[in-house]
């Protein structure tokens, strides 16, 4: 199997999968293009999540993840929550096959995107809207960087590099950040346009 | 638990006919059949058995199979093969949009030295229309390579009829039957090729062994140079116990191809039928007339192939998908793209492939595990979310 037991189970008994009607914040990531997409719903109360709900479209590895990022978050504070990263939730799953790192794992990504809606919203209101967090840890690209095509390392400067092995020119998607094909007119990951 | 294998476009299961006949060249026979000893020619002696069973599938003479070690390589043989061959009269090939990716791979090599590709456009069932073939040629063209049928979606292609736009004009046309032989009828004559690849592992035989079919006085640089094996055209040690086994199983498949055709066609409709009465939002994918006889594939809108093939898996039902998931490159299936099918459709794409066992209980099982599978993973989609919401406004 190339998921972990941890993934199969909740990939197959996700936890906290529905909408929430009345959410203080919605965040959503990904897109069909790349297969993946995870809309985030949160409650807070108190400067903590009182509630998370998500919908998932995606692979069994993006369905874990989200359902992952869920348990981990509730209960959490803002501040908390936004600590969470994507390298935290595979490593909390058991570990994912290498090049689901990038397209599926970005359930951290989706429930900040919903807290910063939240914050958004509340701007100029209570302490509650947790307005003296700070942000979001930047994802760092640098580190177990691989080409999104084969998997291999990749090689060259952070901004442009290339992979031997599919002899591709890789850019940084300037939206999601992940390495996609120079020569495409969309983010493999994401599906932004990517910049002549 | 009772495992329901509808993965048939993947690998199929060894015949007893094939594997009985390939054991003894695993034991004693074990020879290198360019030996001039006994035991050399013990070997030899089967492996010409074996080329004239491949060629009396499709209609060609034992000369003009030269055995490879699967679809892949006999795809790269050909493209590569003729097209560097006939590089002096030109350097333009055209092919459809909807090769296999040693198809397609293989001509963007080429590109690197010099040639450039057209790609043929399909229609929305994945049908190639020769008219379009005919619009590509240019003076340049010197090969043409145009699939028998396609394993993603079942479309049988007109391959005689391209054939007809392509010749009399000094290009060489090859064919991608891999999907096709030994399931369909395929004769080189009738369908008028100088080339055409296939392989064993898709009706019963082992994995390993293949071949291109080379139309009498086609010139083809090698692409494995070595010995005299296969007349120069492929070098190194023939894979005489997986030859044998292919050449069993095309004695098989002569023999039996239209009763398995007429088997699993007949179940193969329950599903293109059955799957979408069942289940709302799920298009067939391929062509209903022109299609393989063991082939239903469709897409299931809202829904991703890999979180359906798990969810299958886990009852019991293995399928494939083209979605971009479970691909190892993570990109959606071209062939569904050059279909028309958008990005978020043909991430839903699931392929039931079946044989000749496959019974009526197997397919019931589909129909039933199906539904709750789609329910639970549309109650879990966004995409099925805001479609519901723009319903009901």
């Amino acid at each position: 199997m190339i998921y972990s037991d941890k993934v199969m189970d909740h990939f197959s008994n996700p936890r906290n999968v529905g909408v929430l009607a009345d959410a203080d914040g919605v965040g959503q990531v990904g897109n069909p293009v790349c297969g993946d997409m995870m809309t985030f719903y949160i409650k807070v109360k108190n400067g903590h999540l009182a509630d998370v709900k998500f919908q998932t479209f995606g692979c069994g590895a993006a369905i874990a993840v989200s359902s992952m990022v869920s348990e981990m978050a509730i209960g959490k504070t803002l501040v908390e929550a936004m600590a969470i990263t994507n390298e935290k939730v595979a490593e909390e799953l058991g570990g994912l096959p290498k090049n689901k790192m990038h397209c599926s794992n970005l359930g951290a990504d989706a429930l900040h995107e919903a807290i910063q809606d939240y914050r958004k919203k509340r701007q100029g209101g209570t302490k509650d809207a947790g307005l003296e967090t700070a942000p979001a840890p930047a994802a760092d690209h640098d580190e177990s960087c691989c080409c999104p095509y084969c998997d291999g390392p990749v090689e060259g400067l952070k901004d442009v590099c290339s992979c031997r092995h599919c002899d591709l020119e890789l850019v940084e998607c300037p939206e999601c950040g992940n390495y996609t094909n120079k020569a495409d007119a969309l983010c493999i990951s994401c599906g932004a346009k990517i910049p002549r | 638990m009772r495992r329901v294998y509808l993965d048939h476009i993947a690998a199929t299961p060894l015949l007893p006919e094939a594997l009985d006949a390939m054991l003894p060249f695993l034991n004693d026979r074990f020879g290198n059949a360019q030996s001039l000893h006994a035991e050399g020619q013990s070997a030899l002696e089967a492996l010409e058995t074996a080329r004239e069973s491949v060629a009396r599938l499709v209609n060609a003479a034992p000369a003009e199979i030269v055995f490879t070690s699967g679809g892949s390589e006999a795809n790269n043989l050909a493209v590569k093969g003729l097209a560097l061959a006939a590089r002096a009269k030109g350097t333009h090939i055209v092919l459809s949009a909807v090769e296999h990716t040693s198809v397609l791979n293989a001509a963007k090599s080429l590109e690197k030295l010099g040639f450039t590709t057209t790609l043929v456009p399909v229609d929305g069932a994945g049908l190639v229309h020769p008219g379009d073939v005919e619009k590509a040629l240019t003076k340049e063209t010197v090969l043409v390579s145009v699939m028998l049928a396609n394993s993603e979606v079942g479309t049988v292609e007109p391959v005689a009829e391209i054939a007809r736009v392509v010749k009399g004009r000094n290009i060489l046309f090859h064919t991608d039957a891999v999907a096709a032989a030994g399931s369909l009828p395929v004769d080189v004559r009738a369908l008028n090729v100088d080339a055409l690849s296939l392989a064993g592992d898709q009706f019963y035989g082992p994995k390993g062994a293949a071949a291109l079919f080379l139309k009498k006085g086609t010139r083809v640089l090698p692409l494995i140079d070595g010995g005299i094996q296969e007349s120069g055209r492929r070098g190194g040690t023939e894979n005489v116990a997986a030859i044998v086994g292919f050449g069993a199983a095309a004695d098989v498949a002569r023999t039996r191809m239209a009763e398995r055709a007429e088997r699993t066609a007949a179940l193969r409709d329950r599903l293109l039928d059955g799957l979408p009465a069942r289940v709302g939002h799920v298009l067939v994918t391929g062509s209903r007339t022109s299609r393989l006889p063991h082939h239903a594939s469709f897409c299931v809108e809202f829904v991703e192939g890999e979180a359906m093939l798990l969810s299958l898996d886990m009852k019991g039902i293995a399928v494939s998908s083209g979605s971009a998931c479970t691909s190892k490159s993570l990109k959606a299936s071209h062939v569904l793209l050059a279909m028309g099918l958008d990005h978020a459709t043909a991430q839903g794409s699931v392929v039931f492939s079946l044989i000749e066992t496959t019974a009526a209980a197997d397919v019931d099982d589909v129909l039933d595990a199906f539904p709750p599978i789609i329910d639970r993973l549309r109650k879990m989609s966004p995409l099925y979310t805001q479609f519901l919401k723009e319903k009901t406004p």
